[in-house]
């Protein structure tokens, strides 16, 4: 059994090394490019991302499927706090929107779920919830019309939009 | 006699091939031919001065011969039909209607043979129609009825269902319509209408302007009311839309976006999600005194609710085990199962009118399938497997679905295309259904007659 065990992970490795060796070989500027912009299935670069002010993005990004808020996420979202804190006449739309890679129906929700978990955070640095409201896109209006992982994970985000 | 020998050997095909591939769970890419029946739609007869008020008044140069067109494509677009070329038809369609010479609809190969007839009484069109046996010599049927002019392409539809179910012994599906949303504009900026057409397609109508983005438009199976999602003012709710008045209101006065909706089978409720605080639960509302019923409460997301066809049941999509999965419920909300255990996640299940198959669509490895497995999950079977597509929807006798698939963009991000495509139950007889722009969201309503 153990042995077995043993056995499939060296196979494996060795596979896993062969696939990387092949990526080296052919694919080096491309993977290096979406590497840099993806890390653990979210977008982290700068493309169509706008600003609210002056250093304060307007948007964070998710993995697939996911509504997890990722440090760099939290950290956007702790600038807009300040900067609405800051702007206590400003009220916010938060957009959520899912990649086109899912039923129409189940991203709603899950545009509706992202929107939701950026509210949360930004209630928990002292935005009252009035000053906030939410509004779920699903898959109807991507960013980034790719049909591509590095356009999906540009598209999978929720961004805060000044109400008035 | 032979004839019926034959098209029982049709229907018997179609069980047999349906029970043997329960056990397969692939997909069946093989477009293969059912050996379609050979059939002749003799041009509908009238006489002259018949012809000259249609004229004037459809501005259609031979009505009848417009209507066996009509009866032809249906044929041919079932899969089950060949309509034969009219260039070899021997008879004249008035003496065809009276007595048939059977030996020259036999020599061009014609096993079933449609004849009929049109004439105009008190502003009226009446219709009369046969259905022959070719190789046994005999009527198998023979009806007629009565409609405004303007009805003509119905006329067609309603003969091919008669046909079809003298034929095969099961309910048609051509007197019907399908709606839709119509898309156009760049994938960023998609501008979306509903849109109704005649199930072949013809009589496109648009029942929005664009102006605000509209989703997933549902049939009430009893009525001509649809329910849909709207963003009228930035706020999705769901709408309920009187197709014959136009008249539309927001169902229920719910705090958030509401989406997903479907008519219950009496179609005195609607079903459907209310999403709040990044929570979707399933609540119905009562058409009639308003009464919101909460089905699910669960913090997970749960949609795509559908009705079994005798309200009894509820299937719905939720990702309460951690991915999308299909699960079904007593309508009063317990009793919950999940039902789809296979590889990949399964979303938008949509209950069978005949109540024994739940559709739905599968992502597996990067790629989108539209399958059926029976209500209590087993027997999953694949019919057709793309870079995207989802939505299905059943024909009302549940032998046909409707979905919809869009294409994959080039690196620049060009070339998305979205269109509506039928597919038979058995996996065969894949079409594209032709709209004039780009189409998603399709649902097929039931028969408008009979």
């Amino acid at each position: 059994m153990n042995l077995s065990k043993i056995l499939k992970n060296i196979f494996l490795v060795i596979l896993f090394g062969l696939v990387v060796a092949a990526c080296a070989t052919k694919k080096t500027t491309t993977t290096a490019k979406v590497d840099s912009q993806i890390q653990g299935d979210v977008y982290i670069g700068s493309d169509t991302v706008e600003e609210l002010a002056k250093g304060v993005p307007d948007r964070v990004f998710f993995a697939t499927n996911e509504s997890i808020l990722t440090t760099k996420s939290r950290d956007t979202l702790r600038k807009q706090a300040a900067w609405l804190r800051e702007n206590t006449n400003v009220n916010v739309v938060i957009e959520g929107h899912a990649d086109e890679r899912g039923t129409r129906e189940y991203n709603l929700a899950l545009g509706e779920r992202r929107a939701n978990a950026a509210k949360d955070y930004l209630m928990t640095y002292g935005i009252s919830a009035d000053r906030i409201s939410v509004i779920s896109y699903g898959k109807e209006r991507p960013v980034d019309p790719g049909s591509n992982p590095l356009s999906w994970s540009k598209n999978r985000r929720s961004v805060t939009v000044k109400a008035n | 006699m032979k004839i019926i020998k034959l098209l029982t050997g049709i229907c018997i095909f179609f069980l047999s091939y349906t029970s043997n591939s329960f056990s397969l769970i692939e997909v069946d890419i093989t477009r293969g031919n059912l050996n379609p029946l050979p059939i002749a739609v003799s041009p509908l007869s009238q006489n002259n001065k018949t012809k000259k008020i249609f004229q004037n008044k459809l501005n259609l140069d031979d009505l009848g011969l417009e209507i066996s067109k009509v009866i032809e494509n249906n044929l041919k677009q079932s899969g089950l039909f060949n309509p034969l070329s009219k260039d070899a038809f021997l008879q004249k369609p008035d003496i065809a209607h009276l007595k048939p010479r059977f030996e020259d609809w036999s020599l061009i190969k014609a096993q079933a043979l449609i004849t009929g007839k049109v004439l105009i009484e008190n502003d009226k069109l009446k219709v009369e129609f046969r259905l022959w046996d070719v190789l046994a010599a005999r009527e198998m049927l023979a009806l007629s009825f009565t409609t405004v002019p303007n009805n003509w392409r119905r006329v067609g539809h309603i003969i091919t269902d008669k046909v079809y179910e003298r034929l095969t012994g099961e309910k048609g599906y051509f007197d019907t319509r399908i709606i839709y949303v119509s898309e156009e504009g760049p994938k960023t900026q998609r501008v979306k209408k509903l849109a109704i057409m005649d199930q072949d397609g013809f009589n496109i109508k648009y029942l929005t302007l664009g102006n605000e983005l509209v989703l997933t438009p549902r049939f009430n199976p009893t009525n001509q009311m649809v329910t849909y999602l709207s963003y009228f003012r930035n706020l999705p709710r769901v709408y309920l839309l009187d197709i014959e008045t136009g008249i539309q209101e927001v169902v229920g006065d719910f705090p958030g976006m509401t989406f997903a909706p479907r008519f219950s089978p009496d179609g005195k409720k609607i079903i459907m999600s209310f999403a709040k605080d990044g929570n979707s639960d399933i609540y119905t509302m009562d058409i009639e005194n308003r009464i919101v019923e909460r089905i699910t409460n669960h913090p997970s997301i749960d949609t795509s609710p559908s009705y079994s066809p005798n309200g009894k049941h509820i299937t719905f999509n939720s990702d309460r085990s951690g991915y999308q999965q299909i699960y079904v419920m007593k309508s009063d909300g317990s009793n919950v199962k999940r039902i789809s255990f296979g590889n990949g996640i399964y979303g938008t299940p949509v209950w069978s009118p005949r109540g024994d198959l739940i559709a739905f669509t599968k992502l597996h490895k990067g790629k989108f399938y539209i399958g059926v497995m029976r209500t209590d999950g087993k027997g999953e079977r694949l019919l057709t497997e793309n870079f995207y597509q989802e939505a299905p929807s059943w024909a009302p006798n549940g032998r046909v679905i409707i979905f919809y698939r869009e294409t994959k963009t080039n690196k620049e991000g060009e070339g998305f295309s979205a269109k509506l495509w039928s597919i038979d139950l058995t996996g065969y007889n894949e079409r594209l259904v032709e709209t004039e722009t780009d189409a998603s969201d399709p649902s097929w309503s039931s028969l408008l007659s009979n």
